[in-house]
Parts: C-alpha cells; sequence; structure tokens
C-alpha cells in the first residue's frame, strides 16, 4: 500500500503545470526527433540534457523522459509512411505498416500503431510500479550466459517461425553477421576486417545500414514501378481513428503477448529492438491470418509496436535500481541523473522516492499526454502521402542523407548509406528477406561478445549453456522455436499415422 | 561560379578580422567548440564531459556553445583520429582515458599523444580493488589467499575493454601475487559492477564512481585503492566507512598503482594564446561548486597540471604504458 500512497504523492508532482508543460514540449520534441532518421531518442536527449541543468531534477527527467515517449511515438510515423525506421526499434513496423499505406490505409496503421505503443508502455509501467524491487533482482541473475540465450531466441524465433525460404532466411542474416564483425573486436581488442581504412574503426553503424537498406532501397523500387505512391489518395479524419479503435480489442492475444515479450526483453537488458522483432516473429507464427503479414496486416503493426514499447519503458527500470541502462536513450538519461546529483543504483528508491514516483507517475501521464499529440496529428502526417512522389522523393533522400551524416558527422556515411540503398534494392529483387540481415547487423557483436565472454568465463565450455535452469530454459525455447516447423509437421504426421 | 567566389572572398575578409582582432586580444572561439569524448555515452570520460558541458552552459562561462560529441569508434580511436586531422581548427577539444595510449599501442593505428597539442590534467580517476559483499575475505590479504587457491584460470576478474586500463591492472595483480585470472571483458564500467553483484565474476577494479551506488547499496565491499595515498574524501559512505577508509594495495601487500588521466588536448598547431584560453577555461570551471560536487561523488584525485609539468607527466605515463604493455603481451603485432 505503501506504494499507492508513492504513487498518488508522485501524481501531484507530475500534474504541477509546470511539469505538464514540459511533458507536452518533451513529447512534441521527441516525436520530431523520432520522425527524423539517425537523430534518435538518445542523440536528441544528448542534445537537450545541458538545457535542463538549470531545472530541478524530477522535471527535468519528466521533460527528458517525455523525449524519449516522443520519439518512440515518432518513430513510427516515417516507418509506416515511407518505409524508413527513424528508429532502430520501428525496422519491424515497416514490415506490415508500409504495406498498409500503400494501400490506402495509413491512418489504420498510424492509430493502430500509436495505440498499441501506448499499450505496451502502460503495461510496462503498470509492471514497474507493482514489482519494481523483484525485477530489479531477476535482472541481476543476467550473465553473459543468459544474455546469449535471449539473443540465440530471438535469431531463432527469426528463422524457425518465419515464413521465408529458411536458407534464403539465414543466408540473410549471415550477410548481417559478416557487416557486424567489422570493426573492432571487442574481446581481443584487435580491429577485424577493416582494411587499414580508418573509417571503418567503427564498423558498420546499424542506423547507416538500415537507412539505406529500406529508404534508399525503396525509392529505387518505386522509382522502377512509375514514380508514384500506391494508396495516397486516402481520405483521413477522426472516423478512421474510432474505427481502429473498435477493431484493436479484437487482438487482445497479440497485445497480451507483445506486452509480456516487450517487458521481458527491457528488464533483461536486450532492449526495444530484439523485442520487437521477436514479438513480429512470434504473432506472424501464431495469428490466425499470419499468413497475411507483410501484406499489411493491422496485426503485424500492433506485435512490434506494442513490444518495442513495453521494451523501451521496462529499460528504465534496471537503470534506476541498478544503474545499468537497458537502451541507448536511457545510457544517456543515466548520464543526467549523475549530473543533477542522483546516484543510480539499489539506494535510489529509498532515498530519492519523491524523484522516482514522480517521474513513475511522468510514464502514466507522458504516454497518455504523447497519445493525444500524436493521434490528433494522424491526418496531418498522412496527408504527406498526397504530395506527389516527384516532390516527395527528393525530401526523402535529403532527410535520410542528413540522417545518415548526423550519425558520426561523416560524409564516408553517406557513401554508405548509397551502397546499402543498391545492396538493398538488389536483395528485393532476388526475394531476399532483408530483415534477417538487420537483425544481425544489430544483434550479432552484441551475441558474439556474450557468447565469447561465457565462454571465457567457463574455460571453453560449452555446457555453461546449459548450466542453470534460467539458461537452460530460454536456450530449449530457442531450440524449439528454430525446428518450430519440423516439430509441427512431425506432430501433423504422427496424429495422421493415428488416425 | 561567381556567387562562390564571392562567398570566398567574404569568408577570407571575416577569417583575417577575426584573426587581428585574435592578435590584439587574447584569443576567444568565434564558433561552436566540439568537445569530442573518444568513448560512448554514459562512461566515465562521457559523464565528466557533459558534466563540464552543463557547468559552462549554467555559469556563462562561454560566449559560443560547447557541444560534446561522441566518436567512440576502435576503442576511441575515431575520436582521436577525427582530431588529429583537423590541424589548425581550434574549435575542437578533447577529453582523454588511458586509452590515449592503450589504443594506438594495442590495435596499431598511426596515432601518438603527440600529435595533438596537450591543455590540461583536469583530474586522475583512481582504481578500486572491488568483491561482492556475500564473499568472505573482508581484507586483500584474504582475496589472495582465495586467488591463489583456486584452480588457475578458475577466478574471474572483470573489466572494461580489451587490453585497456582494467585489463592492465589485472596483468599487473597476477604478477604481483603470482596467480592466474581470467579476464572477462565488458563495454561498460557500470555493467562490469552490476555483473560482480550478480556473482557472474569474483573481482573487479572499477573506478569509484562507477560502483559506488552498490557499495552504499551493501552489495559490493572495497578492499583496497590503486594509489599510491589513501583517497582524500572523508564523508561516510557506508557502513559508516569513507573513501578514506580504505587502505592503499600496496600497504596491504599487493604492489600495483594505477591512476586514470582525465585531460584535455586540442588540435594539432594551436597557438600558445589558444591552449591559454582553454586552460583559463578549465580553471574556472574547476573553481565551481557543480566540479566539486562531482569531484566529489567520483571520489576523484584532483591533480591539475598544465604546459610543460602535463607535457613530462604524460610522457612519463606513456612510456609505463608501454612497458606494462609489452610486458602483458598487449602490444600490436604489426
Amino acid at each position: 500500500m505503501e506504494e499507492l500512497a508513492n504513487l498518488f504523492h508522485g501524481f501531484a508532482v507530475a500534474l504541477q503545470p509546470y511539469n505538464i508543460m514540459l511533458m507536452v514540449i518533451g513529447i512534441t520534441l521527441g516525436v520530431i526527433i523520432g520522425v527524423l532518421p539517425g537523430l534518435g531518442g538518445a542523440n536528441g536527449v544528448a542534445i537537450l540534457l545541458p538545457l535542463t541543468f538549470s531545472m530541478p531534477p524530477t522535471s527535468a527527467i519528466i521533460m527528458l523522459s517525455c523525449i524519449y515517449w516522443g520519439a518512440l511515438f515518432g518513430g513510427a510515423i516515417t516507418s509506416i509512411l515511407f518505409n524508413i525506421p527513424g528508429e532502430p526499434w520501428s525496422v519491424a513496423t515497416t514490415f506490415d505498416g508500409y504495406p498498409m499505406a500503400q494501400q490506402g490505409k495509413p491512418g489504420e496503421a498510424l492509430t493502430a500503431a500509436f495505440t498499441s505503443s501506448f499499450v505496451g508502455a502502460l503495461f510496462a509501467v503498470i509492471m514497474i510500479t507493482l514489482v519494481a524491487p523483484l525485477v530489479a533482482s531477476f535482472a541481476l541473475r543476467f550473465g553473459p550466459a543468459e544474455k546469449f540465450a535471449v539473443y540465440f531466441l530471438a535469431f531463432c524465433s527469426f528463422v524457425g517461425l518465419s515464413k521465408e525460404p529458411p536458407f534464403k532466411t539465414i543466408a540473410a542474416m549471415m550477410i548481417g553477421f559478416a557487416l557486424a564483425a567489422v570493426g573492432l573486436d571487442s574481446i581481443t581488442g584487435q580491429l577485424r576486417l577493416t582494411f587499414g581504412v580508418t573509417e571503418l574503426l567503427n564498423g558498420f553503424d546499424f542506423l547507416i545500414a538500415v537507412i539505406g537498406l529500406f529508404g534508399i532501397g525503396e525509392i529505387l523500387l518505386t522509382m522502377e514501378e512509375g514514380l508514384a505512391f500506391r494508396g495516397g489518395k486516402a481520405s483521413i479524419n477522426l472516423r478512421v481513428v474510432l474505427q481502429t479503435w473498435r477493431e484493436l480489442p479484437g487482438y487482445w492475444m497479440t497485445s497480451l503477448r507483445s506486452c509480456l515479450i516487450g517487458c521481458w526483453m527491457g528488464v533483461t537488458p536486450a532492449g526495444a529492438t530484439p523485442a520487437s522483432f521477436m514479438s513480429y516473429g512470434i504473432a506472424k507464427r501464431l495469428a490466425r491470418r499470419g499468413n497475411n503479414f507483410g501484406k499489411g496486416e493491422v496485426e503485424g503493426v500492433i506485435a512490434p509496436e506494442t513490444a518495442a514499447h513495453a521494451a523501451g519503458t521496462a529499460a528504465l527500470l534496471p537503470m534506476l535500481s541498478l544503474g545499468v541502462p537497458g537502451s541507448p536513450t536511457a545510457a544517456v538519461l543515466l548520464g543526467g541523473l549523475l549530473i543533477w546529483g542522483l546516484q543510480p543504483g539499489p539506494m535510489l528508491f529509498v532515498e530519492q522516492k519523491e524523484f522516482v514516483w514522480g517521474l513513475i507517475a511522468s510514464m502514466y501521464l507522458g504516454n497518455l499526454a504523447g497519445l493525444i499529440v500524436v493521434l490528433t496529428c494522424v491526418p496531418i502526417f498522412a496527408a504527406i502521402l498526397r504530395v506527389p512522389f516527384g516532390i516527395i522523393a527528393p525530401l526523402i533522400l535529403v532527410l535520410c542523407a542528413i540522417g545518415a551524416y548526423s550519425v558520426h558527422n561523416s560524409t564516408f556515411d553517406v557513401m554508405l548509406m548509397l551502397v546499402f540503398g543498391v545492396i538493398g534494392y538488389l536483395l528485393k529483387k532476388c526475394n531476399y528477406p532483408l530483415a534477417p540481415l538487420v537483425l544481425a547487423i544489430v544483434l550479432g557483436d552484441k551475441a558474439e561478445e556474450a557468447f565469447r565472454q561465457s565462454l571465457l568465463g567457463s574455460q571453453g565450455s560449452l555446457g555453461v549453456f546449459f548450466s542453470n535452469g534460467l539458461v537452460s530454459t530460454i536456450m530449449a525455447l530457442g531450440l524449439v522455436a528454430l525446428f518450430w516447423s519440423a516439430i509441427q509437421e512431425g506432430y501433423s504426421r504422427l496424429r495422421m499415422s493415428m488416425a | 561560379m561567381k556567387p562562390f567566389v564571392l562567398n570566398v572572398a567574404l569568408a577570407a575578409m571575416v577569417m583575417s578580422c577575426a584573426s587581428s582582432t585574435a592578435s590584439r586580444a587574447a584569443w576567444e572561439p568565434v564558433r561552436p567548440v566540439e568537445f569530442i569524448v573518444p568513448a560512448g555515452t554514459g562512461g566515465g570520460a562521457d559523464q565528466m564531459a557533459r558534466t563540464i558541458q552543463g557547468i559552462v552552459t549554467k555559469h556563462n562561462l562561454m560566449k559560443q556553445p560547447l557541444v560534446v560529441i561522441n566518436k567512440a569508434g576502435g576503442a576511441g580511436g575515431e575520436g582521436f583520429l577525427d582530431v588529429k586531422t583537423s590541424a589548425n581548427n581550434p574549435h575542437k577539444i578533447i577529453i582523454t582515458l588511458s586509452n590515449l595510449f592503450t589504443t594506438p599501442l594495442a590495435t596499431g593505428i598511426p596515432f601518438n599523444w603527440k600529435d595533438l597539442t596537450p591543455v590540461a590534467m583536469l583530474a586522475l580517476d583512481e582504481f578500486v580493488l572491488w568483491v561482492n559483499a556475500e564473499k568472505p575475505y573482508s581484507s586483500v590479504k584474504d582475496y589472495i589467499d582465495a586467488a591463489k587457491k583456486a584452480p588457475s584460470g578458475s577466478f574471474k576478474m572483470g573489466g572494461t575493454g580489451s587490453k585497456q586500463e582494467d585489463q592492465i591492472i589485472t596483468v599487473g595483480i597476477e604478477k604481483a601475487i603470482d596467480a592466474k585470472f581470467t579476464y572477462i571483458p565488458y563495454k561498460g564500467g557500470g555493467e562490469v559492477a552490476v555483473q560482480l553483484v550478480g556473482n557472474h565474476v569474483d573481482s573487479t577494479v572499477n573506478n569509484p564512481i562507477e560502483a559506488v551506488a552498490q557499495w552504499r547499496g551493501g552489495k559490493l565491499r572495497p578492499l583496497c585503492v590503486f594509489d599510491a595515498q589513501p583517497m582524500a574524501y572523508d564523508e561516510p559512505i557506508a557502513d559508516g566507512k569513507a573513501w578514506k577508509d580504505i587502505p592503499t594495495c600496496k600497504s596491504q601487500g599487493l604492489a600495483m598503482e594505477y591512476l586514470m588521466l582525465r585531460g584535455i588536448f586540442m588540435s594539432p598547431k594551436a597557438t600558445k594564446d589558444q591552449v591559454e584560453y582553454y586552460v583559463e577555461l578549465f580553471k574556472k570551471v574547476r573553481a565551481t561548486p557543480e566540479w566539486q560536487d562531482f569531484m566529489k561523488s567520483g571520489a576523484f584525485n584532483t591533480t591539475f597540471l598544465t604546459g610543460a609539468d602535463y607535457a613530462k607527466w604524460i610522457e612519463a605515463e606513456e612510456k609505463r604504458h608501454q612497458d606494462l604493455m609489452k610486458e602483458a603481451g598487449f602490444l600490436a603485432s604489426n
């Protein structure tokens, strides 16, 4: 009950007019940051961090976390409208969101994305409110082996649950792993595959690859198909929003599953990106209309968005209670906490009650404010699609180039983005799925690092991946996911022979 | 072509005006200053850079904005090469950590600190030997005994990065007590501390600021500090113990000393006036209460050096890193 009293006190703090004003400013800035590819939540928060030094810590964190929510919302907009994910975790949203926009349903897609984001975040905040101390101690059980098992599960569920030919999926994934291997080998401290080119020290940045593969690749495809957006003439108004809302409760099962996946991935600091991919992969296999995924199924938007937001929100929990950021943006927020003189860690919940509960209350209110802000803007966003392609395409190109440049302030990256654009176009023409490639670039080096850390600790024994209940369970789940098709087939054959 | 020529002419005029004022009065930045961090967001160097940025903004210490940019690629090599190739651009400064020495030595990238212009040493970061509070060893002696008794290689030391400061200290400890550890590299110091709380490693050499929260929460225990004297801060942190109460490793029979540079460099070919401007700036930063709070929260060693003293210190430290890394077999093989 003490938690509830604390929470109400937190609401009182968050509801002060000054803080509400900061909330709305934060959300709006965040949406803008989320829409611009490459700028991203982490950079946005980092740039705006010094603005908050003169504010009281609670107000400052309310504004910064609202920028974070805003960026999470905003990432979905360009993914759906232009197939350009503004944030890593919105890649999976493009798979069905973009086809929906092309079929003249951008309003439905945006509404579904925003609403499920809200649901995911709300679920995660409620979880944080209720079980914060418990979850923190659970996260402590995650060593390298457990982390590798989580990544393994993400990869396996993608290969096994995908409807694409498994070998094409694996081939695309392997290209991704090879790209992820370039740069500094974090275990030996040596440079790998850079061939003395200093620009490659950093490896291939995920964002550059994604902007090229999806954004530029898509423009090339559209040019080939006759310079027009399909379905740009849809009319969007409040009716569309309400109608989509009526449909959404029907997908409660997918939502709940995605919420759980998201919370879990956010707390075990795997983050929002694998959460969105895994949630999409599982929904594709388990949904009734799973065969339609990738062709503009609303459930294919709900699943990744819900999970990404649940994970993005849950990622703040390990940051506050352990001092370990679950996402790059959380890492910058962590820096902010230290500057305001707050020491994140187990004592924060005890010593800084007003701050912690003010933040948690602002998560409820900030997400609600965010939903209202973005939903009222849906018609404006969707109207962008009515602009002729001849005008919008150069604008998108410029936006992509700025995005790619701003990741490391380097023109080399802009070249790289164009190269990735051509690769993306070729892969699409040959019907290779891009998603596994992207997944492997994002998680490849993290998975490698966790794998090698585990083996260092176990002195080379693979038994470490089955050394306790937690890690064995996750690994077993991964193997089941990998061979899901074979298992299903075997099961139905067994039933046939029984009958 | 014409407008372009005009622009160039205009730019040249503006520049000559700027430089003529500079030669009369002391130099001052005429556009935003880039503050490069050769490490990722959230780490020790990043926190320090962002604190400085906050102090400069809050106290209006500069007329032009100071912009923090992370260039972490290749263990910081990306940041160092960026500043190295910005000769004659006085609007670029960089904060360094030990990777100033370790990264070029371990990877063989074409960089040496002499490529940059030294500005000032802001502080030195301490290293402390930490163990999980549940573990029975409460003194360095217990720890050494346990490490020696464990089968060779089964005692796990967690640290930040590979062939960087944490691993150098680990090799030093191994030599000093004649035991074999397994060193496991992680991405960041906070993660390392949490891995120790979760008992996934047996000990760490975290900087104070990375592990202080876990110490206060009663999860970790400090055994000794790798400095010649105990730290200066006597405010109690946990169990009535202060940073000051942590003995030096040497006094406990573990002969290893290591401090990490938190210093500022600027781009090559900077003039004396330009260096002087930044030295004065950082003197002002150091005088603010925010900076002193920050030093206290991280239990930093607040040695401040500039000019020839600073260069001499770096030179000696470079030599030391070369020797330490050669002994450990960490030098790039090319």
